[in-house]
């Protein structure tokens, strides 16, 4: 595999805009100037970026409530979606979903759900629709360690094998779900994959936190689900550098746990590295796209805080197209 | 006009709207029947017979069998209405709501709404309900006074293959999610049937009887119920204005208010338990709206608050009998 220099910088700009994004959400939410239930995505960019880099806007994804990450990898508007966490009538949603609901159809992004679990069967008809499309377009359902747990997870898998759907379950382990750690939780020995295996699915795994791991596993798993041999699923190992939700006290990590992760387990360190160590790109170049990706946050924020605010009216829009 | 079972008025609309339009799919367990078995496809053809024959004419990819998985029905038929498909979702018993009350509720439900209006889900879940099968209290419950409740849901209770008809097209048409409750009872009934295209729009009761003494609400199976009572009044020159709402969410409110507004008295028949249910709801849109109309208390006939049990006996004892509604309408009209 051999990513072109621009494919390089683009999903580089990609990973450092989530990563600003929601260090910035971090700082604000601190303060109290955003309201409502916030799920950082800091950790787990190279997952996002690495699948999304390979899908256009008919391919479809159903996030989770962790889903600012996918959102902007799929293509989603930064202003938009800060917009939209701000609760403006100019956000993505109108202000009516918030971050555990942004969505943007049009760009293939079926929404984010603040329900664990739910997303897979929806991605099931999504792949079931492209596949009436014929056109070997796919439907992905992002799924973390908690989610594989939930019940509507397996019968999607069943259901999206029993009509050869072309869907791929994307299971991110984070090693927590909300509070608990995938030792306990994970019935299968902290293995994920096992479990769409079991479902009669060809699996992958790979290291989460390297995208070029990611990149090149979901390159191959791609090429086996577009060909239309039926769904697959693939587990990544990866890291939440925050806690479940903003204001989690986190009082269940280990010593050190959080600084190990953060200076051994960070996806965008272990990109740099990477593309230093091959000679595929420059540090001045990165360190260019960082301090883009952060003027465009900075900016996102600014046009959030001075955006329009709905009103009471708008309560009752949208609820139906007619009634 | 010709003569149509309501089974077959579902199953005959299901195929004019997939040959009419290529985006229209069904899904659901045993709407095929028969897969992976030595009898092959369409042994069964859908258990109350309102998926024979479909997937002969349009083939697996839309006519699509599932495991028992009723919240991967719903969410499938879901991901399907976001792609820009029309599903036509079936829930072998509306009881199964139970399994996948998520998807229907904080999913296909919201989806318009969290998203902004910026897209459309337009999901039809049809679902068989109602009692009088001797199937007793997880096979026979009503589920409209749960669904009606939840904004973004539309609830339809066709009471004829006439209505049925009219009705499932405007829901497959439509761009909204909607519940098609379809009384068991209901499914070998035969009823004139228009010719032709028909539509008939939500929120517009059907008038089944004309009267000024008494305003009779139902809807479903309750409408026959209340239609045997309301005959056998007029012998003795009681006249019943008996509304069919046809719709639960939106309802014909005006046309209930408007009816009270002549007749000053209410009975409501509702098949549901009297909690929380359809009686409840008109009882109290009239106490606000309609009070000054009112020459006597609203009436309420209805399942009692048990879960629906299985003897003979007991099950015809628990739904609401054309007795009760004729006892009912003459306690309003023997008030002072």
């Amino acid at each position: 595999m051999q990513l072109s220099r621009e494919q390089l910088l683009q999903a580089y700009r990609r990973m450092a805009t989530i990563r600003a994004f929601e260090e910035r959400l971090h700082d604000v939410i601190a303060t109290g100037e955003v309201a409502g239930f916030t799920h950082l995505y800091c950790g787990q960019e190279a997952v996002a970026v690495g699948v999304c880099e390979h899908l256009d806007t008919e391919d479809k994804i159903v996030s989770t409530h962790r889903g600012h990450g996918h959102c902007l990898a799929k293509g989603c508007d930064v202003q938009g979606m800060m917009k939209e966490i701000w609760g403006s009538t100019e956000g993505l949603c109108k202000g009516k979903g918030g971050s555990m609901h942004i969505a943007d159809v049009d760009k293939g992004m079926l929404g984010a759900n603040g329900i664990v679990g739910a997303g897979a069967p929806i991605a099931v008809g999504a792949a079931l629709s492209n596949k009436l499309d014929g056109e070997g377009r796919v439907a992905i359902a992002f799924s973390g360690d908690g989610a594989c747990n939930q019940g509507t997870t397996f019968e999607a898998m069943n259901m999206a094998v029993v009509t050869n759907a072309p869907c791929i379950f994307v299971f991110e382990n984070n090693h927590y779900s909300e509070h608990t750690g995938d030792d306990y939780a994970v019935g299968t020995a902290n293995d994920i994959a096992s479990r769409a295996e079991a479902f009669g699915m060809r699996v992958w795994r790979a290291d989460g936190c390297d995208f070029f791991a990611v990149y090149e596993t979901m390159r191959e798993l791609l090429e086996y689900v577009r060909a239309g041999n039926g769904p697959a699923a693939v587990e990544f190992d990866t890291e939440r550098f925050y806690g479940h939700f903003e204001g989690d006290p986190q009082n269940y990590r280990g010593d050190g746990e959080l600084d190990r992760i953060r200076k051994e387990r960070d996806c965008l360190q272990i990109f740099r590295q990477r593309v230093s160590e091959a000679g595929l790109l420059e540090t001045d170049a990165l360190d260019e796209l960082d301090k883009a990706a952060h003027a465009d946050v900075e900016a996102a924020v600014e046009a959030a805080r001075a955006a329009p605010r709905p009103t009471a009216e708008d309560v009752l829009t949208d609820v139906y197209v007619t009634y | 006009m010709a003569e149509m079972m309501y089974r077959d008025a579902v199953r005959e609309t299901i195929r004019e709207e997939m040959a009419r339009d290529e985006s229209v799919v069904v899904l659901g367990e045993d709407v095929v029947g028969g897969m992976g078995t030595a009898g092959g496809p369409e042994a069964i053809g859908g258990i109350w017979s309102t998926s024979t024959g479909l997937f002969e004419q349009f083939g697996a990819s839309r006519v699509i069998d599932t495991p028992i998985s009723e919240s991967a029905i719903v969410g499938t038929a879901g991901g399907l209405a976001l792609s820009g498909k029309r599903p036509v979702a079936e829930l072998m018993f509306a009881d199964f709501i139970g399994v996948s009350l998520d998807q229907l509720w904080n999913q296909i439900g919201k989806f318009r709404y969290m998203f902004g209006g910026k897209t459309r889900c337009p999901a039809v879940i049809r679902m068989a309900y109602g009692g009088g099968y001797n199937a007793a209290a997880q096979h026979s419950q009503c589920v409209h006074q749960i669904l009606t409740g939840m904004p973004g849901l539309k609830v339809v209770m066709p009471s004829t293959p006439e209505d049925v008809r009219g009705l499932l097209r405007t829901a497959i048409r439509g761009d909204d999610p909607v519940m098609f409750l379809e009384h068991k009872a209901l499914y070998g009934v035969s009823g004139e049937v228009p010719e032709g295209d028909y539509t008939i729009p939500f929120g517009h009761a059907r008038q089944v009887t004309a009267g000024e003494d008494v305003t009779v609400v139902a809807t479903g199976m309750m409408v026959g119920v209340a239609e045997a009572a309301a005959e056998r009044m007029a012998e003795d020159g009681i006249g019943v204005d008996l509304l069919d709402l046809r719709t639960t969410s939106p309802m014909d409110e005006e046309a209930i208010l408007d009816s009270v507004e002549v007749t000053g008295r209410l009975v409501i028949v509702d098949e549901a338990p009297p909690r929380c249910n359809l009686a409840t709801d008109i009882a109290a849109l009239v106490a606000r709206k309609a009070f000054s109309s009112l020459r006597a208390p609203v009436e309420m006939v209805t399942a009692p608050h048990s879960p629906v049990p299985f003897a003979l006996e007991l099950e015809q004892a628990y739904l609401p009998s054309d007795d009760q509604v004729e006892a009912a309408v003459r306690k309003t009209l023997d008030y002072r």
